[in-house]
């Protein structure tokens, strides 16, 4: 039986042999593997590039206490950019599949259209989730949008959730059941923060204080955009990727508010309307800063 | 020759439900095309969109077409100079008489070009024409746009290969097989591509492939689901069904629940005894041969176990909270920005039932309709919204009329669907609907075109069926509070509803809605619409509308606006005291009794007597005749309205 760990590495070296930078997990928190800036600032421009990487991803609204055997707060995706999408993508991906060993003679593989749509980030792509014996296993995106700007080259986005891929090669119900690596299953691993987290974001985060947080953020992001000059000689070392942190930071705190159920539905599509304004400016900025010099002109 | 045609479109996994309107679509565009053929054949897999033709020929006939050249008068060299352009001696060419004069001309063969030339040409156009709902583009901006990227393209006329490029693909004469079963490069001709796929695990017809499933299923009481089914025969290029099942315990939750998950999460048949009664069992179709060691079976049962077991962690946890307590939380919910929270939303609905006529029962319902937003299984599963309340209600005791009512009010979902099934259910319905289409006109969110975020459409049509079928004789004008875009939003769902659901005609829905009485009372205008299309079958009647028609022409040429009464004094004996009798003896009787013997009077009248005469007096008094017995027989219909033959 292969362990989490395995898995993970199998699919990290899979992606290695086929040109794929294998970055570390980015170190500010996400809600998902399309944010980190690997992805979301990667996507724009015409420069070609290959990323794989393991993220996890905080979902405050999700967390259980570490109760339901499948939902989490934070949970593992294995996440992978081609760009541009190769034309035999979608072998290359059942390629990864195979090389965790399993054998899609035996299995049953749909693609059910599933498209992709994050408002606050202004991007959204087609694509499917993948079905492995009735369970989505992957999610697949062909990018059409980022930033509010149309990509080109259109990138291939593949996201895997790891537990649940890693649960049904184990053979399990609860993704806490999954060997991580030998003597240590994902309970002992994960267990307390998920029951932590869980407390905090549920029950004991300070709204005042997250609202705080969430507008010291917010500001630091729109004072750098401000600061950005296009026309600049020296445009490109200014810090937009310290600006993209702070829109991140923003993003983290609208969830945790939202799972302390601190806003109202109204006051919703406002924040994220905030949340989307910064991301889109960061965006922006990005793509006019690494236009090659003759595209720029 | 006669020649057979192949066009193969391979993509990636396109949308099972876009997948026949593509079909549709590419063979409208395909006739458009003026490729003379005998047979046209479409089958798709969610791989491959394919047309094949019988009967092409192989070059398009000749043409002559004449061409004028220099007028006769011309000097030598203009008509040298023509003729040296279209190739020909000048004592080629001919005189033709035109009426401008004549003219030197020349009789132009064209030779028709090879349909392979125009398909080539042809092809990659209409390709990119086929409509789907939401496109992509994959070769990078400004490149083609289609449903998913188009991978390999088969196009073959006879034996030979129809050769264009699109979006970087050149097309041949190389298909692919089943992902995993088959061969990503297969040759084929026309004669063997049908059987060459089956070999690769395709199987090309979405009728074969029913026929497949329905053959595996066949000895299993599997609840009946077209659409389910029509879902599993395009998302699979091979299917083959398999029997999971779960543990009966699951069986505690309701069957709606439990069915839902099935069929929406995980695109599984239910199955069910004689009795219609749920059994821990389900049908899952693979899009694979078999499942000799069960991986498929139980990886399916895995994933469903784990999905009931989510469920039912949703139903215990609601259960702490019963849905009465629930009921200012919809404070906390927006309805929509404009037309605040769930809870002011269900406080107007309670007032709307009671205008309604709605009873205790009624108000309690509509008290409690929307507190099931409020919890973990309807933010799971939405489409269980109402159904959820229902259930909830029932277990925590409200009476039948009330969970049943809570459980209904969402219907009718469709046209296809049933009304509420109870009167409170009904009235509750009604005053979701109406509440929402009332507020939404009144801060001005009116759909238009195709843009109809609210479903407005679908509710109006909602009020329409359940008034209707619910036989509920409120007037539906009194409920819309004098607004008049709504009033004629309403006028268009009410002549749908009668036309494209109950197949009424449509003029006989204009001269119903005419009618004097108006068309509030929908009961009412459903009866006169009935009564309407059996008098349709007497042969007196278009004759008599038509003679409705110029009656009413005649009054609005004079610009009659007579009250008074009919002098009989002026009436003149003949055809125009026959009708004023005739008038009489009938007035007040059903216009089934009075049609045979009205028509006869009036064509006289109109045969004989003059209505414009030149005294006022008479004049006015044939008017008001004539007004009168329009105005007598309108009660049912404006008869003017309908639309006669002859």
């Amino acid at each position: 039986m292969q362990t989490f760990q395995e898995i993970v590495f199998k699919l990290k070296l899979y992606w290695a042999s086929r040109g794929c930078i294998i970055q570390e997990p980015y170190d500010v928190e996400v809600g998902a593997g399309t944010m980190c800036p690997e992805t979301f600032l990667r996507v724009l421009g015409p420069q070609a590039y290959r990323v794989a990487y393991v993220q996890p991803s905080r979902r405050q609204a999700d967390g259980r206490y570490g109760d339901n055997p499948n939902r989490l707060f934070k949970h593992m995706q294995l996440q992978v950019i081609l760009k541009p999408s190769p034309d035999d993508v979608i072998e290359q991906y059942l390629g990864s599949l195979e090389a965790i060993g399993i054998d899609l003679r035996q299995h049953d593989l749909k693609f059910e259209e599933d498209n992709w749509e994050a408002p606050t980030l202004g991007a959204w792509g087609v694509g499917w989730q993948v079905m492995l014996d009735g369970l989505e296993v992957t999610q697949f995106t062909y990018f059409q949008q980022c930033g509010g700007m149309d990509v080109d080259p259109v990138p291939a986005e593949l996201t895997y959730g790891l537990e649940r891929l890693t649960a049904f090669l184990q053979v399990r119900d609860s993704v806490y059941d999954i060997e991580w690596t030998k003597g240590f299953s994902f309970r002992d691993v994960h267990y307390l923060e998920e029951l932590q987290y869980s407390v905090y974001n549920f029950e004991m985060a300070d709204i005042p204080t997250l609202w705080k947080l969430f507008e010291l953020h917010e500001g630091e992001a729109i004072r750098l955009l401000q600061g950005y000059d296009p026309k600049a000689p020296d445009k490109k070392r200014f810090p937009l990727l310290p600006a993209y942190d702070q829109v991140l930071k923003c993003s983290n705190l609208f969830n945790t508010l939202d799972s302390r159920a601190a806003i109202s539905v109204t006051e919703r599509v406002g924040v994220i309307q905030r949340v989307r304004k910064v991301a889109v400016g960061v965006a922006q900025a990005w793509a006019d800063q690494q236009a090659p010099a003759e595209v720029a002109r | 020759m006669s020649l057979p045609f192949l066009l193969e479109i391979g993509t990636e996994e396109i949308p099972d439900w876009m997948i026949p309107g593509a079909l549709e679509s590419l063979h409208l565009l395909f006739e458009k095309a003026e490729i003379p053929h005998e047979t046209v054949r479409l089958d798709a897999t969610p791989r491959r969109l394919v047309l094949r033709a019988e009967g092409l020929v192989e070059r398009q006939a000749d043409t002559e077409e004449r061409i004028l050249g220099p007028a006769k008068s011309a000097p030598a060299q203009a008509l040298a100079g023509f003729a040296r352009k279209q190739g020909v001696r000048p004592e080629d060419l001919t005189i033709e008489s035109t009426p401008k004069g004549e003219y030197y001309s020349f009789l132009k063969k064209v030779e028709g070009r090879p349909i392979k030339d125009i398909l080539a040409t042809a092809l990659p156009a209409m390709i990119l024409q086929i409509y789907f709902p939401k496109t992509m583009y994959w070769t990078g901006k400004g490149g083609p746009r289609f449903i998913r990227p188009i991978r390999w393209i088969v196009a073959l006329l006879g034996e030979e290969i129809v050769p264009f490029e699109l979006a970087g693909v050149r097309s041949g004469a190389l298909t692919a097989g089943h992902r995993r079963l088959g061969s990503p490069e297969i040759a084929v001709t026309i004669d063997d591509y049908e059987r060459r796929l089956r070999h690769h695990y395709v199987i090309l017809s979405a009728a074969e492939r029913r026929y497949k499933i329905a053959g595996e299923m066949a000895g299993i009481r599997v609840k009946p689901d077209d659409a389910l089914f029509e879902t599993l025969i395009y998302i699979t290029e091979y299917p083959t069904a398999i029997t999971g099942s779960f543990d009966p315990e699951f069986l505690e939750l309701p069957e709606e629940v439990l069915v839902t998950v099935m069929r929406h999460h995980q695109k599984y048949f239910s199955v069910e005894d004689a009795s219609g009664k749920l059994v821990p069992q389900f049908v899952a179709v693979m899009n694979i041969d078999a499942d000799p060691e069960g991986f498929v079976r139980r990886g399916n049962e895995r994933v469903l176990r784990a999905r009931f077991n989510d469920a039912r962690f949703f139903w215990e946890t609601d259960q702490k909270k019963a849905l009465a307590a629930r009921v200012e939380d919809l404070g906390h919910v927006t309805f929509q920005a404009k037309l605040g929270s769930y809870l002011e939303k269900a406080r107007r609905m309670m007032t709307l039932a009671q205008e309604l006529g709605g009873d205790t029962h009624a108000v309690r319902a509509a008290e409690l309709a929307k507190c099931d937003l409020t919890t973990e299984l309807v933010k799971e599963f939405t489409e269980l919204q109402g159904v959820v309340g229902g259930l909830y209600a029932r277990v925590q005791g409200e009476p039948g009329p009330v969970w049943q009512a809570i459980y209904d009010h969402y219907k009718p979902e469709s046209m296809e669907d049933s009304i509420p099934r109870n009167r409170t259910g009904q009235i509750v319905a009604l005053a979701d609907k109406l509440d929402t289409l009332r507020g939404c006109f009144r801060v001005g969110m009116i759909p238009t075109g195709s843009r109809d975020p609210f479903a407005l459409r679908r509710a109006a049509q909602g009020v329409v069926k359940i008034l209707v079928e619910g036989r509920i004789e409120i007037p539906l004008l009194s409920l819309i509070g004098g607004d008049e875009p709504l009033k004629s939003f309403f006028e268009e769902r009410v002549k749908f509803y009668f036309k494209d659901i109950r197949g009424f005609k449509y003029d006989e829905i204009n001269a119903a809605m005419a009618a004097t009485v108006g068309w509030s009372n929908l009961v009412d205008l459903e009866a006169r619409l009935a009564r309407i299309q059996s008098l349709r079958a007497s042969p007196d009647f278009e004759p008599l509308a038509a003679s409705f028609k110029r009656i009413r022409n005649i009054l609005e040429q004079a610009q009659f606006s007579g009250e008074g009464a009919i002098e009989a004094g002026l009436i003149e004996p003949g055809p125009e005291q026959d009708l004023y009798d005739e008038y009489r003896r009938i007035a007040g009787q059903p216009i089934e009794h009075a049609i045979s013997r009205l028509r006869p009077k009036v064509d006289l009248f109109f045969d004989k007597v003059l209505v414009n005469t030149p005294d006022a007096r008479v004049r006015q008094n044939r008017l008001t005749l004539l007004n009168t017995l329009l105005r007598e027989f309108s009660t049912i219909a404006d008869f003017s309205e309908i639309v006669t033959t002859s």
